[in-house]
């Protein structure tokens, strides 16, 4: 037995009648107001817990987790940095959080300024003309961003373009935001050093070519050389070209993304700009556009008319609404702090600092897991397993012997390209020692690998829970009490 | 700022990694890309940014709040909010690696069942963005298994959800949206049949209770959808089904909702949480993650994410849905709300819900001045039909401290005299009769 606590459901522990919280009774019952017909017939099936009983409960459970301020995340393409603890207080000032969508714009002034003020410092940051923070994530991003193109094109009276260009490397989101946005997608295979192969580019482009979607840096880690050739093509066949801006970290106060020639981008503000991801979100996925498709961004937009800030809910150009209202504002203020806490000087750092990282962890485990491109990288480095060397490898078992030895895992068999792929990414906040303790933790796997393979199968030992059967539970899948 | 490297350090590693220089590493780089400085002003220290974002909160106005409209002000629990800012919730990643989020696995889990009581639907998903986004996943997904592109919406749909659905589906032209026409603030049932017996729509999509606040014959109404062979897709207050009945009693397919009510602060709409859920058959249509109870190697009961094959990262462009992510924290907070709630407090708050507001409709319409638009029973909403125009009400309110309502000309030009009033649990006996009194003065 472990010492994690016991992973009792809330409902099991529930007694009937017990109760967590006391609200100010009505005077009347329903059935008073509202003829039975309305009401519903029997209670629902929820715990009845005191306050105390919930709050050890989920405290408990939360002690089952990793997460980044107890552990190390390497987990290559999520940019795992660390999250400011004042901006955690600030977005949560009652004078954000009580605050209703319907309120005169008058009495949202601060909020709104503050929208404002984010969409400033993003357009700095990547040189494009306008932005929305409408989007709730970043594949929220992506369409917002598809269907601006596809809104372009159409106002263009160039009809015929539904189609999307994008390399094998992407992440899943994007074949499956084009497809959600009624466009075919192109796959194009990557060349051999795991760039976009500019003949296979060329192939592709045709006059039905509505967007390229590219990762840059792509998701092997790797900057596209080519950038501005392949941005010259895909203007050059009246195309747009997006960018997936889940990378950003590698060049943010470097690389103004409008100078390679982007189009349209979205911003992970989770990733880059360092808020809390929350166990799965909120998130936001800000888009940004080049001047002759600001029209048709979201609506509502934020105008400052140099006294006020308003709400501009009419423009006709505008693709609609991508959510309600105007965006996720306790990430968005985040965002605004943490941005608010650099100057064009130390924001380079933080790129600087996040590619010295992972080519640090990239070098010194290259005999060990080498890199599957070996040249330097980006912000993170996508190894491999060398079944030369290590035959009976797995890079599941890697990631779960980590987990053992108290690192999260990296992200693992992504990009598809990559065979027994371990994607790094150790961000510019990790310090020397912890890499040198994750290399040492990774040199020690590999030492076991070659020599007792079966352990691996068995990690992870020292986690709440050993490894889990997912055929069954999706064959037979338990989704509720 | 938050690099944690020393110059030494980074010397070091720069020796290992064989360069001289961190320029070195982005020599892919073409130089004309390199730019200058970014232009963003002076770098605040964190006392600085305090003093500068608690200024920026005292330029927002809190008033007394008589708005809803989709977005509620709720009563939540201080336990909530100390259990979601806890770092491993708020700081871990998404439950890939399920033997090290078991914590977030199992409160989605909860999260689920929760919700599935609540609704008395099969299956509930992790989570969507928002009320808005999970109705246009249903919309899709009803479309896709009757393989039909036209969806039939209650004319009284929120109007913010209507213009998110519209943005959805226009560029692909997947899908076709037409309106069922209202009677007294209701959906029309004869209408509805009539639009029905043509067979081409995919489903139905309910309000209820609907953006004017009134409650529909959910049941009449399923029948009619159900008959004529199309879906019924539910859109509900989460709050009400304390009391109300629930989507599963009176057969929906679908059932989505907007949560924020359910332990999530109003925070000018977001974040916010989509709910979504279904019927048990329909559950490989359903967008995004779903957390499944599983054992581990050893037998124990553990959980995971599961039914990953309807999912982007394995299927891409033929996924059920791009979504790569879910507001996991906001379920989080819905899950402790529901469990600190128990049926008894969901119970009680709806109840205080039904009573204040129809209390301050009583106090509005003592005299004359003031008449409820729609006679039709309702939950903690309801129009009322003013003598001068709901923006000019809003306005003065606002003068006063109060959010008087959501002025319906804003969506409709025929209601432009028409305010939708929202009273929850929050508001005291006090500030009913103030507020009734000052729209008595007006």
């Amino acid at each position: 037995m472990n010492n994690y606590p016991h992973n009792l459901l809330s409902i099991e522990k529930s007694s009937a009648l017990r109760r967590g919280v006391q609200i100010r009774k009505a005077g009347k019952r329903a059935g008073e107001y509202l003829d039975g017909k309305f009401l519903r017939s029997k209670p629902p099936l929820l715990p009845s817990l005191s306050e105390f009983d919930t709050v050890r409960h989920f405290t408990n459970l939360s002690r089952l987790n990793f997460c980044l301020d107890t552990h190390f995340y390497p987990l290559g393409s999520c940019t795992m940095k660390y999250n400011p603890k004042a901006y955690d207080v600030l977005s949560g000032l009652d004078g954000f959080t009580s605050l209703h969508p319907y309120c005169p714009e008058d009495c949202a002034q601060g909020t709104l300024s503050l929208i404002y003020g984010l969409e400033e410092q993003l357009k700095q940051i990547t040189g494009l003309a306008a932005f929305t923070l409408q989007p709730a994530a970043g594949a929220h991003g992506e369409f917002t961003g598809a269907l601006i193109a596809r809104a372009y094109h159409k106002d263009r009276k160039d009809f015929g373009r539904s189609e999307i260009v994008i390399p094998d490397t992407a992440h899943g989101t994007n074949p499956a935001t084009a497809a959600m946005a009624g466009c075919k997608v192109v796959n194009i295979k990557s060349g051999p050093d795991g760039r976009v192969d500019l003949e296979e580019l060329k192939k592709v482009l045709n006059p039905k070519t509505a967007l390229v979607m590219l990762t840059i840096p792509n998701t092997v880690g790797l900057f596209e050389k080519d950038i501005k050739e392949i941005a010259r093509l895909t203007h050059e066949a009246g195309a747009l070209l997006y960018m997936d801006g889940a990378n950003l970290n590698a060049l943010i106060g470097l690389v103004k993304p409008a100078d390679m020639g982007v189009d349209i981008m979205h911003i992970n503000l989770h990733k880059t700009i360092a808020t809390p991801h929350g166990g799965g979100g909120p998130g936001a996925g800000a888009v940004g556009v080049c001047g002759r498709l600001a029209d048709f961004l979201p609506v509502p937009r934020v105008i400052y008319n140099g006294k006020k800030y308003k709400l501009e809910t009419k423009s006709k150009k505008s693709i609609g609404k991508v959510k309600s209202f105007y965006g996720n504002m306790s990430v968005l203020i985040r965002a605004y702090c943490y941005l608010r806490q650099f100057d064009g000087a130390t924001l380079k750092e933080v790129a600087r600092g996040a590619v010295l990282n992972a080519n640090y962890v990239r070098v010194k485990l290259a005999k060990y897991f080498p890199a599957y491109f070996d040249e330097v990288c980006m912000h993170e480095c996508v190894l491999t397993i060398d079944k030369g060397v290590l035959p009976n490898a797995k890079t599941i078992d890697v990631a779960k012997m980590l987990l053992d030895m108290g690192f999260h895992a990296p992200t693992i068999y992504f990009p598809l390209i990559v065979p027994e792929a371990i994607m790094v990414e150790p961000t510019e906040t990790e310090n020397k020692q912890t890499l040198d303790k994750f290399i040492s933790a990774m040199t020690s796997i590999f030492l076991e690998a070659g020599t007792n393979p079966e352990a691996l199968h068995e990690a992870p030992k020292n986690c709440p829970v050993k490894r889990i059967d997912e055929v069954s539970a999706a064959r037979e899948p338990n989704l509720r009490w | 700022m938050f690099i944690s490297n020393t110059e030494k350090e980074k010397q070091e590693m720069l020796e290992a990694i064989g360069v001289k220089s961190i320029e070195d590493l982005f020599k892919d780089i073409d130089k004309s890309l390199l730019a200058e400085n970014i232009n963003l002003p002076a770098a605040l220290t964190e006392g600085e940014l305090a003093a500068e974002i608690k200024k920026k909160a005292a330029l927002n106005k809190g008033l007394i709040n008589f708005a809803g409209a989709g977005i509620y002000e709720h009563f939540i629990p201080a336990a909530v909010n100390a259990i979601s800012s806890r770092g491993e919730f708020l700081t871990a990643y998404t439950p890939y690696q399920a033997e090290a989020s078991q914590g977030t696995l199992q409160a989605i889990y909860e999260y689920q069942s929760c919700i599935c009581a609540l609704f008395d639907m099969d299956v509930s998903n992790a989570s969507h963005y928002d009320g808005a986004t999970a109705l246009a996943e249903a919309c899709g997904a009803a479309a896709r298994i009757k393989n039909k592109n036209k969806i039939l919406l209650s004319s009284a749909l929120n109007p913010e959800y209507k213009q998110v659905l519209d943005t959805y589906f226009k560029a692909g032209e997947a899908l076709k949206f037409e309106k069922a026409p209202l009677k007294e603030g209701v959906i029309d049932q004869a209408a509805l049949k009539e639009l029905l017996a043509s067979g081409e729509y995919a489903a139905f999509v309910l309000s209820n209770p609907n953006f004017y606040g009134c409650l529909e014959e959910a049941q009449a109404i399923s029948d009619i959808v159900h008959s004529a062979g199309a879906l019924l897709i539910a859109q509900v207050n989460p709050i009400s089904l304390g009391v109300l009945q629930t989507p599963g009693s009176y057969g929906a397919d679908f059932a989505v909702a907007e949560g924020q009510c359910l332990g999530n602060a109003m925070n000018f709409g977001g974040p916010t949480l989509g709910i979504f859920t279904c019927k048990k058959e329909y559950v490989r249509y359903v967008p995004g993650r779903i957390c499944g109870m599983a054992k581990d190697a050893a037998g124990k009961r553990a959980f995971v994410l599961t039914l990953q094959a309807r999912e982007q990262h394995i299927r891409r462009e033929r996924a059920s849905s791009n979504i790569c992510s879910n507001q996991a924290l906001c379920a989080l907070n819905a899950a402790v709300y529901l469990t600190l709630m128990g049926p008894l407090g969901m119970r009680e708050v709806a109840e205080a819900n039904i009573e204040n507001a129809h209390i301050l409709k009583d106090m509005l319409c003592s005299d004359g001045k003031y008449k409820l638009k729609f006679a039709g029973p309702f939950f903690n909403e309801f129009v009322l039909e003013c003598p001068i125009p709901a923006a000019k009400i809003i306005k003065a309110a606002a003068k006063k401290g109060f959010l008087a309502g959501y002025d319906l000309g804003r969506v409709d030009k025929n209601l432009k005299n028409c305010l939708l009033i929202c009273a929850t649990e929050t508001k005291t006996r006090k500030e009913l009769e103030d507020f009734a009194s000052f729209m008595r003065g007006i």
